[in-house]
């Protein structure tokens, strides 16, 4: 067991791309706690995704070795927490377990959104903070612009900030010895009795469900019989162990220190997040715990191959288990066959999920409009939650629809501002604040969150060339004029793409969505009229012509073989389509026709 | 004169209904047209005994595997099959003679470029027993030839034609349209043009942009420019239609016209899905052998098949397979597809709902217990087989 003294604990908090992942790789490189033929770039990110989308979802943690210039040997951990706003709830609870963080900024590009976002959780838990200012190798770094925009926006001293080039390792020594000197010990108890906190908890095939704790007070040891404070199941501990940042087996934990522990847990959902953990048979007083994440996003999920539906209920059945914040339930659509209605954090959260199910259990999937959930007032008080536009009840016994609010942050170069705000007027944002720090502008919208769901992000990096920053919390819920859009293709409804409008935007989404699908809907060898209705009434309507033209020019002897072939992928690609009365409607069709270009 | 073969009814004769022809591919071309996917290369020396050699054995072959039927067409195909020596064309002519019954309306074929120095040799040709003629002439002007990567001119080409029309009994030949920057007006001059020679068999080939080709290669670096779009092309396909029409040579399948009585017989073989034997690199064949339909091709590089490794794979067709290629090739026709013929193979009929579906749409109908194909259809014949071979 390592003293108190000796052991600091901390996280780093930063925009995507600012480097966190790699100043996390040359601190664990520099301190050969992992031997130089195991290093890979992004060491914490374990799953493909993350690698591939240079993203970090899950919170991972690594226990760091050092002998500082004082002679004295320390126990850093480090719990990598997630950048992207979606998993702003990881954030928040990894930064109690901690006591202080590295906060780093790209010194080529400042302060950011998802740093203000990540800083302020930070602030909030109390940390000490020690500003990195990274990619200082690079021709366009500006150290005294950054400085000072650290002390003008988030409001904290720079004078201690360390420039760091993680890439060349610049810096990387001076970061560990201000981690040593200027992050605090954390406190605990060695002989209070057990009390220990879950920070995380995920599924592994081989060893259950994995325990991440942080211990407060007394020892957590092999063979323990352990109690969760929150439902008061009680375990057996098989196995003890710290990250480095594979598994190392040891034999206790004591307070201040970091570690994981097995017990032959079956499901995450045994496990909560933010629960106390203590002795069997020992009365502790519960840490404050955190309130469980909720889905934001609803979207559904249908396999392009019905046959594959059980497939699906078996992948999300095996997502969900490592996965507390994903919801789901089954969902039957005239159009899609049965598949599920699944709830997320927010858009990248699902397509995270999407990604590993196509990718990890090889399930070709639809996936509706994302849709947020409404609060429907029915007349006779009630209030229902509508999580599927499909599912909104009868118009004459609804009274009137809320829906889900965020507060927006928006960091941009001012030559930008214009266009941003346009955008945010255009989805129905209102300003609340607007100030400037530097050449950069800081705007603060409310915005009705489903206006923001679907390609808000998409649309913010392209009129800002990528300038633009961007971060969000909600804030509750707003009555609105609020009505259902129905979509006919060949004058079938396609209950997979009605969606809830506001009624002064209705004609416009309409319009952009029937021409949206006129672009998606091949050529058949009929017209077919794509219209947009609110309740029986046509707001929208366009004409996919017929196709004129299609047909193999020269077809002889040696052709039968490839021409029967052809016709075989033909009827492949087909089942990628689904069919519509005698429409046939590809499957990207129902995330491409939301899109808007305005 | 009926074959052997016609005694035993317990087996799959359904080749009958198409007849018999022999197609031999010569692989070599003078130089590699940029549009052309076809299995031809350039060589600077052809051993041309070896391959007289190799395809006489390949004939014998043939005739020992599937002897005693009438024999109703030869085609030389290619490749630019005008290049092989005549001497080899009338040996194997000979040979086939010798091998197989012949019809007394016996068709000969061979592929021609419309240069000088292959019309030289029309009369050889003759001689060796070619009594019809398929010219790829590609263009009448001279501009869209260079493009086509064609080595003759349109003058060449007309002269090479009137010594054609006067050696050989019959002489179809080939135009591409829709071709780069082509306006309807442009095509309109041209066909007419063509069709005011004296010609009674024309194939008329919208511009395919194939992989693996020079203009796939180009297109595919978006640097192919002005094709038609899909409308213009079925624009130019539908004035195709008017003017054959018109003119006496209505299409009697997709993209193929011809006065009554002149169609290319041996290609009907194909399309009316009869038995042919394929020689030469590449080429298929699709040969029904006790009882069950053989599908067989051929090593598809010159220099190995020359050198003993001629027939590459061998499958037997299943009754489905044969049905939907029966679809395939005979709805291409304008007589379209004998329906029971259709059912035979196929074990049952087609889906009524999408029959009557496509009946509606004006797309097919129903004769004589055929089925065919309208001209409004043809022009979408790909998505009509989509639907009926029941996908």
């Amino acid at each position: 067991m390592t003293p108190l003294s000796h052991i600091r604990n901390f996280s780093i908090v930063a925009h995507i791309d600012h480097g966190k992942s790699t100043l996390a790789d040359r601190l664990i490189q520099s301190t050969n706690t992992v031997a130089d033929r195991d290093m890979k770039e992004q060491l914490l990110d374990a799953m493909d995704i993350e690698r591939e989308r240079g993203i970090t979802i899950k919170a991972n943690t690594v226990r760091i070795d050092y002998t500082a210039e004082d002679g004295e040997k320390y126990v850093l951990n480090l719990i990598d927490t997630p950048g992207h706003v979606d998993f702003a709830y990881e954030v928040s609870r990894s930064m109690r377990a901690v006591e202080g963080s590295l906060l780093v900024v790209d010194s080529t590009q400042g302060v950011e959104a998802q740093t203000l976002a990540n800083v302020y959780q930070a602030i909030d838990a109390d940390h000490e903070i020690v500003p990195v200012f990274n990619k200082i190798d690079l021709p366009a770094s500006d150290i005294d612009r950054v400085a000072e925009q650290v002390e003008d926006v988030i409001g904290i001293d720079a004078s201690g900030a360390i420039p760091v080039s993680a890439k060349t390792g610049q810096g990387i020594h001076e970061t560990l010895e201000a981690i040593v000197q200027h992050l605090p010990a954390p406190a605990g108890d060695p002989d209070a009795p057990l009390k220990a906190m879950l920070v995380d908890s995920w599924y592994d095939a081989y060893l259950g469900v994995i325990v991440l704790v942080r211990i407060m007070d007394g020892q957590l040891k092999k063979g323990d019989k352990i109690k969760f404070l929150s439902n008061g199941t009680t375990h057996h501990v098989d196995r003890i162990g710290v990250f480095r940042p594979k598994m190392e087996h040891i034999d206790a934990l004591g307070p201040g220190e970091i570690g994981f522990l097995t017990a032959s847990i079956k499901q995450v959902r045994d496990t909560r997040v933010g629960d106390t953990i203590t002795h069997e048979r020992k009365e502790v007083a519960a840490l404050p715990g955190f309130k469980p994440a909720q889905p934001v996003v609803f979207c559904g999920l249908f396999p392009v191959d019905s046959a594959q539906f059980e497939d699906l209920r078996d992948a999300i059945d095996k997502l969900a288990l490592n996965d507390a914040s994903f919801s789901y339930e089954m969902e039957t659509s005239a159009a899609l066959g049965f598949g599920f209605r699944c709830g997320f954090l927010g858009l990248l959260h699902l397509e995270v999920i999407r990604d590993r199910i196509e990718r990890e259990y090889d399930i070709e999937l639809i996936t509706t409009a994302p849709s947020v959930v409404y609060h429907v007032y029915m007349k006779d008080g009630t209030m229902i939650e509508l999580h599927n536009p499909a599912d909104m009840p009868d118009l004459t016994h609804v009274d009137h629809l809320e829906e889900p609010r965020i507060k927006a942050t928006i960091l941009v170069p001012d030559e930008y501002l214009g266009d941003v705000l346009k955008l945010c007027q255009d989805r129905r944002g209102i300003q609340q604040d607007l100030t400037y720090a530097g050449s950069r502008a800081m705007a603060v919208y409310d915005l009705p969150l489903n206006e923001v769901v679907f390609d808000f992000y998409d649309r913010l990096k392209s009129v800002t060339k990528g300038y633009a920053s961007f971060d969000y919390q909600l804030t509750g819920y707003r009555q609105d004029n609020l009505v259902k859009m129905q979509v006919l293709v060949n004058d079938e409804p396609v209950d997979a793409l009605s969606m809830m409008v506001h009624r002064d935007r209705a004609e416009q989404r309409g319009r952009a969505m029937c021409e949206k699908l006129k672009d998606l809907i091949p050529r058949h060898m009929f017209k077919i009229p794509i219209q947009a209705a609110i309740g029986g009434k046509v707001i929208a309507r366009e004409t996919l012509s017929a196709l004129r033209k299609d047909v193999t020019a020269k077809c002889y002897g040696g052709d039968a073989t490839r021409k029967r072939k052809l016709l075989d992928k033909q009827k492949a690609g087909k089942k990628k389509m689904r069919q519509f009365g005698k429409v046939d409607i590809p499957q990207e069709a129902f995330i491409s026709a939301l899109k808007m270009d305005g | 004169m009926l074959s052997k073969n016609s005694s035993q009814p317990a087996l799959n004769e359904d080749w009958r209904a198409g007849g018999f022809g022999i197609y031999i591919h010569w692989p070599y071309c003078e130089a590699k047209c940029p549009y052309c996917d076809f299995n031809s290369h350039v060589t600077r020396s052809i051993d041309h005994d070896a391959w007289r050699a190799a395809y006489r054995e390949e004939l014998q072959k043939l005739h020992e595997e599937a002897p005693g039927r009438i024999l109703n067409s030869v085609f030389f195909g290619g490749g630019t099959p005008s290049l092989m020596e005549p001497d080899t064309v009338a040996t194997m002519i000979e040979q086939i003679k010798t091998l197989w019954p012949i019809a007394n309306d016996l068709e000969v074929t061979l592929e021609a470029n419309p240069s000088s120095v292959e019309a030289e040799r029309f009369r050889d040709f003759r001689c060796a027993g070619i009594n019809r003629v398929s010219m790829g002439i590609q263009a009448l002007n001279d501009t869209d030839l260079k493009r086509l990567g064609r080595r003759h001119t349109k003058t060449e080409a007309l002269r090479a034609f009137d010594i054609a029309r006067d050696t050989f009994d019959r002489v179809s030949f080939d135009l591409i349209y829709g071709r780069q920057d082509q306006a309807l007006e442009d095509w309109r001059v041209e066909l007419s043009e063509a069709l005011s020679l004296t010609v009674d068999h024309l194939s008329l080939y919208q511009l395919t942009i194939e992989p693996g080709t020079a203009f796939g290669d180009r297109y595919n670096a978006g640097k192919l420019r002005g094709l038609p779009s899909d409308d213009l092309g079925a624009d130019l396909y539908e004035l195709t239609q008017d003017l054959c029409g018109e003119a006496g040579l209505p299409a009697y399948e997709v993209s193929n016209h011809a006065k009554d009585g002149a169609q290319s017989r041996h290609n009907l073989i194909y399309w009316r899905y009869g038995d042919y034997g394929g020689i030469g690199p590449g080429a298929h064949s699709r040969l029904t052998l006790n009882g069950q339909r053989h599908a067989i091709e051929h090593a598809l590089m010159p220099g190995p098949w020359l050198n003993g490794r001629r027939e590459d794979t061998r499958s037997i067709l299943s009754d489905r397979e044969q049905a939907q290629e029966l679809v395939m090739m005979s709805l291409r026709l304008k007589q379209g597809m004998d329906l029971a013929r259709f059912e035979a193979l196929n074990g049952r009929s087609f889906d009524t709902a999408t029959l009557k579906h496509l009946c509606d749409l004006g797309m097919i109908s129903f004769d004589g217990g055929r089925l065919s194909v309208s001209k409004q259809g043809f022009s979408v014949l790909n998505a009509i087989l989509a639907e009926l071979l029941n996908f």
